[in-house]
């Protein structure tokens, strides 16, 4: 009934013994205590558990978290720089106030790097479109697509 | 979710036999529908067969005028695959509209293929362009796949491999969102092949249909004024909060316009 | 000094440990010894429990408790609110138990719960509890459940009546309507909303046998509130032996201010097994467990003489409370929602009688608005329909009525201070372009699409509320808040709030007036909120009262530090207190030169060496609690234009203006922030929203995000917004609110725009949501009409 399970998680390897069943979000969560992953709903739609998996956004709490055996695995907790400095995502966040309460932001920052990989120069159609696997009930969006407008800029600079 | 045991064979065969062992067990490609519902536990498998460690079941072949999909290649492979693009920008369109972003980097044709989903996308394109259904048994066409609400013509222990898509004059495919959910309310496929037009519809009835009438009305005239008007009995047609089936009926025939608008590049 | 920070766009505070993944939500919260609750709820609208056998739980792995009803015998979860009715009796208050006590009145009542050592387990064993229920007949819909013969809820409720209770003077509103030149009637529906703030809701109970006593983290906007409730109506605990976290909250909108069930269950539990309870709500779960918002079914008449001067309005209101009174919920429908149909015009009198009834839902209560928006609806809906039926411009009946001298009392109870509403519905003209309106829509014509253009002119009372006439109007707590400002020995300082702040950016906010009036830099100013341990009071968040209310409780407590400074720098610089003159930081002996900081008066007031240690203690900390003397009432103008694709139905939202009056503005960024929230909200509710039940089975259609429609980034527009100011009169900061705004002036004005459109088919009204199918439906229906 239990597994064992390795992978990278934030450039560290991690492996962890836990049941079959256990989802990925479950993983980061309980076992890794990488709290910043978020669980917003249960049928998909939300995207507050978005994390990388080998450099594209996944929902981490639509898989198992076998799907990830041996994958590198990114959080949000491994957005920012060794020092703490903010990823140009992020400080486009704060910059354009694309965010509230905070518990989806850490879904949509994983979601828009993904999005604004190699395309500096998105339209607003472009990011309200790639926000679709992802919900906010606090900004109304129209920070968050300011904020992933930038942010694409400052992460080809 | 219940509890599960939970297998990765590397190659066909292994997998093969342990589906053969395993009889409540199921296959697990992307597993984008099928988390899901272990989650809610409407779906309660004994064990999962994860299909993603065999390396022949991924990837995009071209062969002649033919594009062949392995069953476990992403949504977003399709999507972005630039002979796909080439050939039929249709299915690549189709792909880059199913689920959202995320979904796309997990989700498989094989998977969606074989759920048959009454409100999936990717049946409409099979159908629709006619494609064939690869298994580790036989060759299916689309015509013969489709069965009916999460039911299709895999037997027990068949699993599908690829699926080919022969390429076509034109192509278009416009789907009208659930709001809610995302998934195709009604979504219509047009396909101008050589021997003649192809319109498969998909989220309106149990499973993926073809809508003959307007098959026959755009092979004599390809063009979005000549799909003709209520050829659809919503009697047969799904009904729920967000659509009725006179309204599904009303849209089979906007959405077909509309993409034979989108094919002929209106 | 520093520059001015009240007014400026500062980045956020909090935001960095949010973008990073470091926030503390409740279910992030893990306990030594942690275990994990699952909840059994009924599938059934109504039922009787004929018997519950949980021994098959018991025995599951990993299983530690099983609890029911049988179990948990305590008070009823309460209403902070009486309401009596207009025969001045009170409602009728049936209890609503924590775990079901012989019967079930919803789909989703908790009838058990099931705690166990992993959160896997406790759902295993769940599915093992076995209930036998009876299962009866049940009345979902609000305008069926006062209907003959309709399945009655409670035996204390007759009719399923919770009160019938009225405003305003009737003869008067009579006599007004019978002089009228022309009456506009309208039948509305204010539909069924689910909140569904992201973080779903979350508990975590933990008992101390060493002291006896409690710690409960909770997704709550009033952590006060919640404990006090807790406390003394339900489990009969001593306060000060329980302690009640709410960490970062991911959104409220009003859905986490009320005690809940399993809230209560987690911290009882957590004694009866000794360890501490988790239980994290799954979103299906919240669907039929969180505070539902609105569901008003509602007919309005508004008489007008010949040139469409408002004479009187006429309202009549059912309102659906659910199965059981949440904690505000007798308040909404009547307070908060009657008191507002005046709106922004002259109407010299109205009358409105609401009706409360029982169904077998999940509990309404205050949703974002609570009340309000269902007001604005119903006034700005008719005042729209009155204009086309007098044939004027909607801008212009609206010029016409408009209350243009303040202080203004209404003749619905409230006393409006100040307003500008032709500067809030001028400036929306004028970026909404409606002069190039007519262009647009002939434009939309040429491509076979319909254009419509909709306003709204909304009010809301903010800034609850004076404890006074809350309690004369039958509130049952004061509504007053609660602030701490402690100077550090070295200058710094944190600042302890009864308000809360979930998304609505407090730390940055607050902490902007306090470093503004202490001359501090923004960095030296911390706000601490949530923590029952921490803060000495605090009534919380919600109607848009944080800044109002909390802002200035903090702000009379800073009066406290300065006037303490002003004695402690008199001192330190050997002249009169009364020559020493203060202004942000800095204390001067007038007519000098000589100076002492906020910092050095506080380093001595801690280290007090050269200090009037006969005349005034050490120390530099100071409380105050505030409680406002009137409502505050933000106001403004919003302007909706669609475009309806006739063939789909589909509505697309091309501009969506709003010009809002927030009295004086701390932060542009947040205030900004908070109203595209509100918008979306509000335009959610018009366009896609709505909550479903089965009439037959009670079952809720609408239980997931597969059903429910939430607003997604592609269903709604890049906002154009902007402020005008007329300051709060009653506050020291003149501030009046802004986060609810948005989704109480937004449906009227969608709304508006929608029947604008659809004019072509004689079409002025539609249900809410207006979805692709309902508008195509509408349209048909129209045609055959006219065909007929």
């Amino acid at each position: 009934m239990s597994i064992k399970v390795s992978m990278t998680v934030n450039g560290k390897p991690v492996s962890a013994q836990v049941e079959e069943r256990t989802l990925l979000v479950t993983l980061i969560r309980e076992e890794l205590r990488l709290t910043g992953t978020h669980v917003g709903c249960d049928t998909a739609q939300c995207g507050a558990c978005t994390v990388h998996m080998n450099g594209k956004a996944v929902k981490s709490c639509s898989m198992v978290a076998m799907q990830a055996e041996g994958a590198n695995i990114v959080t949000i907790e491994g957005i920012a720089a060794a020092d703490g400095t903010l990823h140009p995502m992020q400080a486009a966040f704060k910059e354009n106030h694309g965010l509230q309460c905070g518990f989806c932001t850490p879904g949509m920052v994983m979601n828009a790097i993904d999005l604004a990989k190699g395309n500096p120069n998105l339209t607003e159609t472009e990011i309200r479109e790639g926000l679709e696997g992802n919900l906010c009930r606090c900004t109304g969006y129209h920070n968050i697509v300011k904020s992933i407008a930038a942010g694409a800029k400052a992460m080809a600079k | 979710m219940h509890a599960f045991s939970y297998h990765k064979p590397s190659t066909l065969g292994d997998a093969l036999s342990l589906v053969a062992k395993q009889s409540e067990g199921k296959i697990l490609a992307g597993g984008q529908s099928l988390v899901q519902a272990m989650k809610l536990r409407l779906a309660s498998p004994t064990d999962l067969i994860d299909l993603s460690g065999i390396k022949d079941l991924a990837g995009i072949k071209v062969e002649g005028s033919s594009v062949t999909i392995g069953a476990m290649t992403r949504h977003a492979d399709v999507e972005n695959n630039a002979d796909v693009k080439k050939m039929i920008p249709a299915l690549a369109r189709l792909a880059g509209g199913i689920g959202d972003r995320q979904v796309r980097h997990m989700g498989t044709i094989g998977g969606s293929v074989a759920n048959s989903d009454p409100a999936a996308c990717y049946p409409a394109a099979v159908l629709g362009l006619g494609a064939t259904i690869v298994t580790n048994k036989r060759k299916i066409a689309a015509d013969d796949f489709f069965k009916g609400l999460f039911e299709t013509a895999l037997e027990t222990g068949e699993l599908i491999t690829a699926v080919t898509f022969p390429t076509v004059k034109r192509a278009g495919y416009i789907k009208f969102k659930n709001p809610a959910s995302r998934f195709a309310l009604v979504g219509v496929f047009v396909a101008e092949t050589s021997g003649g037009v192809r319109v498969a519809v998909t989220g309106a009835a149990s499973c993926v249909f073809r809508a003959t009438a307007i098959e026959k009305a755009l092979t004599a005239k390809f063009d979005p004024d000549a799909v003709p008007a209520d050829t659809i009995k919503a009697d047969t047609l799904n009904a729920d909060l967000h659509g009725s089936a006179e309204y599904r009926a009303h849209l089979i025939t906007v959405m077909a316009k509309r993409a034979v608008t989108q094919a002929v590049g209106k | 000094m520093n520059a001015p920070l009240i007014g400026a766009r500062i980045e956020r505070k909090e935001d960095y440990r949010f973008l990073t993944g470091a926030g503390q939500y409740t279910d992030d919260v893990t306990l030594p010894g942690q275990t994990h609750a699952v909840f059994v709820r009924s599938p059934h609208a109504h039922a009787t429990l004929k018997s519950i056998d949980k021994s098959k739980a018991l025995k599951a792995p990993g299983v530690l408790a099983v609890f029911t009803g049988e179990d948990l015998k305590v008070g009823g979860l309460p209403c902070g609110w009486l309401i009596t009715d207009v025969n001045g009796q009170p409602m009728k208050e049936p209890v609503h138990p924590s775990l079901a006590q012989g019967k079930v009145r919803h789909v989703g009542d908790q009838v058990a719960v099931v705690i166990a050592e992993t959160l896997d387990q406790a759902q295993d064993a769940a599915g093992l509890v076995e209930v036998d229920y009876g299962v009866l007949p049940s009345v979902t819909s609000t305008d069926k459940a006062r209907a003959k013969g309709a399945p009655q809820l409670h035996e204390i409720a007759p009719d399923n009546t919770c009160y019938v209770w009225a405003i305003g003077d009737k003869a008067a509103c009579d006599a007004a309507f019978s002089k009228a030149a022309h009456v506009t009637k309208l039948d509305l529906v204010n539909n069924r909303l689910i909140p569904n703030a992201i973080e779903p809701r979350a508990a975590n109970g933990m008992y101390s046998r060493a002291d006896d006593s409690y710690t409960l983290y909770v997704a709550s906007q009033n952590p006060h509130v919640e404990r006090l409730l807790m406390t003394a109506f339900v489990l009969g605990l001593p306060e000060h032996k329980v302690r009640v976290v709410a960490p970062d909250v991911g959104g409220g909108f009003g859905s986490k201010i009320y005690l809940y069930a399993e809230d209560v269950v987690v911290t009882w539990a957590s004694k009866q097994i000794n360890r501490p309870v988790k239980w994290t709500c799954e979103r299906s779960e919240s669907f039929v467990s969180d505070a539902h918002g609105r569901d008003h079914v509602t007919t309005v008449e508004l008489a007008m003489d010949k040139d469409g001067k408002f004479l009187g309005m006429r309202v009549k209101t059912t309102a659906n409370v659910g199965a059981y009174l949440s904690t505000f919920a007798s308040c909404v429908p009547t307070i908060l929602y009657a008191t507002l149909l005046a709106g922004q015009y002259t109407t010299p009198v109205i009358h409105c009688e609401v009706t409360a009834v029982f169904t077998n839902t999940v509990p309404v209560d205050a949703y974002r608005g609570a009340g309000r928006p269902e007001a604005t609806y119903v006034v700005e809906r008719v005042v729209e329909q009155a204009a086309r039926e007098m044939k004027l411009d909607p801008a212009e009946i609206r010029r016409r009525n408009f209350i243009k001298t303040f202080p203004y009392q209404t003749p619905v109870a409230l006393m409006y201070d100040t307003g500008d509403y032709e500067a809030t519905l001028s400036a929306a003209i004028k970026m909404a372009d409606v002069a190039g309106f007519p262009a647009r829509r002939k434009a939309s014509e040429a491509k076979g699409k319909l254009r419509g253009l909709g306003y709204a002119a909304y009010i809301e009372a903010c800034g609850i509320a004076p404890s006074n006439i809350a309690g004369a109007l039958g509130a049952r707590a004061g509504l007053f808040e609660a602030g701490e400002v402690r100077m550090h020995p070295t200058g710094s300082c944190t600042v302890f709030t009864g308000s809360h702040s979930h998304g609505q950016g407090h730390e940055t906010t607050f902490a902007q007036v306090v470093a503004d009036r202490l001359g501090l830099p923004i960095e030296s100013v911390d706000i601490v909120h949530g923590d029952t341990s921490k803060i000495l009071f605090g009534m919380g968040t919600y109607g848009s009262r944080s800044i109002a209310v909390g802002g200035t409780a903090i702000y009379k407590a800073l009066d406290k530090i300065i006037a303490k400074g002003k004695k402690i720098a008199a001192h330190l610089m050997e002249a009169a207190e009364t020559d020493i003159e203060y202004d942000r930081g800095v204390f001067k002996v007038a007519g000098t030169d000589k100076q002492k900081t906020i910092g050095e008066v506080s380093f001595a007031a801690y280290v007090p060496h050269n200090y009037p240690l006969d005349k005034l203690e050490p120390g530099l900390n100071e409380n105050a609690f505030y409680d406002p003397t009137n409502f505050t009432f933000p106001a403004g103008s919003y302007v909706c234009e669609v475009e309806i694709d006739p063939d789909t139905g589909v509505t697309k939202i091309e501009k969506f203006t709003a010009v809002d009056d927030f009295g004086n503005i701390i932060n542009p960024m947040i205030v900004e922030g908070q109203v595209h929230g509100g918008l979306t909200q509000g335009i959610g509710q018009a366009l896609l929203e709505g909550c479903k039940y089965d009439p037959e089975s009670g079952q809720l259609i609408t239980g997931s995000y597969m059903d429910y429609t939430m607003p997604r980034a592609d269903d709604v527009p890049n906002y154009q917004v902007d402020t005008r100011v007329t300051a709060c009169t009653h506050n020291p900061l003149g501030v009046k609110g802004c986060g609810e705004a948005g989704a109480i002036g937004a449906p009227a004005a969608l709304m508006n725009a929608i029947t604008d459109a659809l004019q072509v088919y004689g079409i002025n009204d539609l249900p809410m949501p207006a979805s692709p199918q309902t508008v195509w439906k509408t349209i048909q229906n129209a045609k055959q009409k006219k065909a007929a």
